[in-house]
């Protein structure tokens, strides 16, 4: 079987919406956070791939602005869900209803 | 020589309205000389007016070429402000101008005293031009404006002395009842305009013959345009059910009265039924007009012979002849009503300037019942007064007898028996009330103080009652009858010599002049055999509640409080309400409630579940990508 970027870009499509299903449909806050790498580096994947059978390297260079600003968000991310964590002894979305009118 | 005299015509209309103008704006507080301008004014229209109606009698044509402006335009209709110069406006103008000049000169000595002189004589002169240009207008448009004005400038000299409350009542009342009239009038007029498609006189005439020729008789469209134009008539000469307002118009100054409310503005719904004579007589309304003039000159009359009030007296006597003209009309007699209401000018302005005299004299005392004992001490206006009462009466042969005459055979010419009879029965009350009032007014013995230290006018009031006195006395065999019959004739009364004018009343219709004849000396042996050198008033004895009733006015004005006003009041309020509720609040709350629904309906749309907002992202960015992509 001759793997091309079809077969890329599927599996990367899939990550995404196993990612997108996690945000919208898990309670707890830390899931939706790891749900929300995986949907960063589906396209990560979906980048990687592209740049690879196209022969043009701008989307590896890409890639790598990416990894960095994940990790930058996750270390904010992170520090702001130990934040309401203290505060609001909870973790879960539906205890977070502070937005509604 | 005189082809292209029409332009002058402006002449008569303007410079009642370039004194008002500057009276009001520049002159108001020198007293003598807005008097002056005014009085000037007037005069300038008078002698256009005498050598305008001598042209037009030497060419003997019908009328002068109209001068017209265009006015205004809206689509293929247009209005002109013309002025229509033929013997009915011309004779109608010299009657205002020669009358409501006489009534200028006296007004300078009887407002002497007031502090708003010159204030009377702008509203005066505003009169003036109002009432020119209803008798000289040549179309329905122009005549309503004038015809509005009038209305305007009888409210302000109505409410002259306006710090009066009694005044100030009296022309709210007297506009508001003319108002209801003229809605009549402004439907009518529409309504004619729908119908003929124009709204000049002169178009007009040809468009009647062709309509009937084309529905093959009056239609009830027709008819019922008719009794609205009357309407106009009712409000303006305050025939019955709108005769109200015109006694308490007695509030204003004296003069006004006589100008106002007994000689010109009054005559204005005649003169108006006459100038549209053409269209009412194929209407098939005359019969309404004759009855509704007839009711009213029966019920004025009865009213007159129990008020105790001089000028209220005048007042319903006034009434009393603007039945007879409307009824005159009625029964097919245009130039009889014009000739009535030209004698009628006369005499009936000669005895309010004559009651205005007495009340002068008596320091402003109105009551008949405190006067007496005047012929002596005040001989002129007694001998013009008694001039205007014999004309009144119909006394051959002043010029009184000549005009009810006309009427009167005018009547039986149409075979009117029933309103004939009412007319004589009214003629005989016309003569007992007046009679009473002379009686108790110029004989018998002082009834109070004020009567005994009376002393007679001053020259500048006493000339005007002389010259009156004179028309009055002469107008019935001068030739104006026979003016008035070469408008409405095809064939022109021939002018007859003196003599044959004096006895014409005889030779064409002697039952009529018999009967009115009659009339008059009943009505005097009663008055004579009732109020000779009385003290009080006997008949409330003899008449009980009757006299009551009569004195009362046969409570129309209070019917009309207690029950008309309450029900248009309590009707206007109820739909005012009701709109307000219903239509406009109405609208207000569909605008508002929509709005709260829909914020409603998107609140629910901020739920504050983090999820449901991202799924909604979700949502949107799959559709847009749908878009893209697929389509």
């Amino acid at each position: 079987m001759n793997i091309n970027l079809d077969h890329y870009l599927a599996v990367s499509g899939a990550l995404f919406c196993l990612g997108l299903l996690g945000v919208i449909m898990r309670r707890n806050l830390l899931v939706i956070y790891m749900c929300l790498e995986l949907m960063l580096n589906a396209a990560n994947l979906a980048l990687v791939a592209l740049s690879h059978f196209n022969g043009i390297l701008d989307g590896q260079i890409v890639v790598f602005f990416i990894i960095t600003v994940a990790a930058a968000e996750v270390a904010v991310g992170l520090a702001l869900i130990v934040a309401l964590y203290r505060k609001r002894q909870t973790a879960h979305v539906e205890d977070l209803t502070a937005m509604k009118l | 020589m005189f082809e292209n005299a029409e332009p002058f015509a402006w002449l008569i209309l303007l410079p009642p309205l370039a004194a008002a103008g500057i009276i009001a704006m520049f002159t108001r507080e020198h007293r003598r000389l807005s008097a002056q301008i005014s009085i000037s004014a007037v005069l300038i229209s008078f002698l256009t007016t005498v050598i305008l109606a001598g042209i037009l009698r030497a060419s003997g044509a019908d009328a002068m070429r109209p001068t017209s402006m265009n006015w205004l335009w809206i689509g293929d209709f247009a209005v002109d402000i013309s002025l229509r110069l033929d013997h009915l406006s011309l004779a109608m103008a010299l009657v205002v101008t020669g009358v409501g000049g006489l009534i200028h000169i006296y007004s300078a000595g009887y407002m002497r005293g007031d502090r708003a002189y010159g204030r009377y004589f702008a509203c005066l002169s505003l009169f003036m031009f109002s009432m020119l240009g209803i008798v000289l207008a040549d179309n329905f448009v122009m005549m309503f404006i004038f015809w509005e004005l009038v209305g305007v400038s009888s409210y302000l000299l109505i409410g002259f002395w306006y710090e009066k409350e009694a005044a100030a009542d009296a022309c709210k009342k007297a506009f508001l009842c003319n108002r209801v009239g003229d809605a009549g009038f402004l439907l009518g007029i529409l309504l004619v305009w729908s119908m003929f498609g124009s709204v000049s006189f002169v178009e007009i005439k040809p468009g009647v013959t062709a309509y009937l020729a084309a529905h093959g008789g009056p239609t009830p469209l027709f008819y019922l345009a008719g009794l609205l134009i009357f309407c106009g008539a009712v409000g303006k000469s305050a025939q019955f059910p709108l005769h109200v307002w015109l006694p308490d118009a007695m509030e204003g100054p004296t003069p006004v009265s006589a100008l106002i409310h007994a000689a010109t503005m009054v005559a204005a719904g005649v003169y108006m039924l006459c100038r549209v004579y053409f269209l009412l007589e194929p209407s098939g309304a005359l019969p309404v007009i004759a009855w509704v003039g007839g009711f009213t000159a029966l019920l004025a009359a009865v009213i007159a012979v129990q008020q105790n009030d001089i000028k209220r007296i005048l007042a319903y006597s006034t009434l009393s002849q603007l039945g007879y003209m409307v009824m005159a009309v009625g029964v097919g007699g245009p130039a009889a009503a014009m000739f009535h209401l030209t004698t009628h000018a006369f005499f009936k302005a000669l005895l309010f300037l004559g009651a205005g005299s007495v009340i002068l004299a008596l320091h402003h005392e109105q009551n008949i019942w405190r006067m007496g004992a005047l012929r002596s001490k005040t001989p002129v206006t007694y001998w013009t007064f008694m001039a205007g009462t014999l004309a009144l009466c119909g006394f051959p042969p002043l010029s009184g007898f000549y005009s009810k005459d006309g009427i009167l055979s005018q009547a039986l010419k149409s075979h009117q028996i029933a309103l004939f009879i009412l007319g004589v029965v009214v003629a005989m009350l016309t003569t007992f009330y007046m009679f009473r009032l002379v009686l108790v007014v110029f004989f018998g013995g002082e009834k109070s103080d004020a009567a005994g230290h009376a002393h007679e006018s001053p020259r500048i009031m006493i000339w005007p009652l002389r010259v009156l006195a004179v028309l009055s006395i002469i107008g019935g065999f001068i030739g104006i009858g026979s003016l008035y019959a070469s408008q409405f004739s095809a064939e022109g009364a021939a002018p007859a010599g003196f003599a044959a004018q004096l006895l014409e009343p005889f030779s064409a219709s002697p039952l009529g002049a018999l009967f009115g004849l009659f009339a008059v000396v009943l009505g005097f042996s009663m008055a004579f055999a009732c109020y000779r050198d009385c003290v009080t008033d006997p008949l409330p004895e003899r008449l009980g509640w009757l006299s009551r009733a009569m004195r009362n006015r046969f409570y129309f004005d209070e019917l009309y409080e207690r029950v008309l006003i309450p029900c248009t009041q309590e009707a206007a309020s109820k739909l005012a309400d009701a709109l307000d509720r219903w239509l406009i609040s109405g609208l207000v709350r569909l605008v508002s409630g929509c709005t709260d629904l829909f914020g409603r309906a998107l609140r629910q749309v901020q739920s504050g579940s983090i999820q449901g907002y991202a799924f909604t992202l979700v949502l949107g960015v799959a559709i847009v990508l749908y878009f893209v992509l697929v389509k």
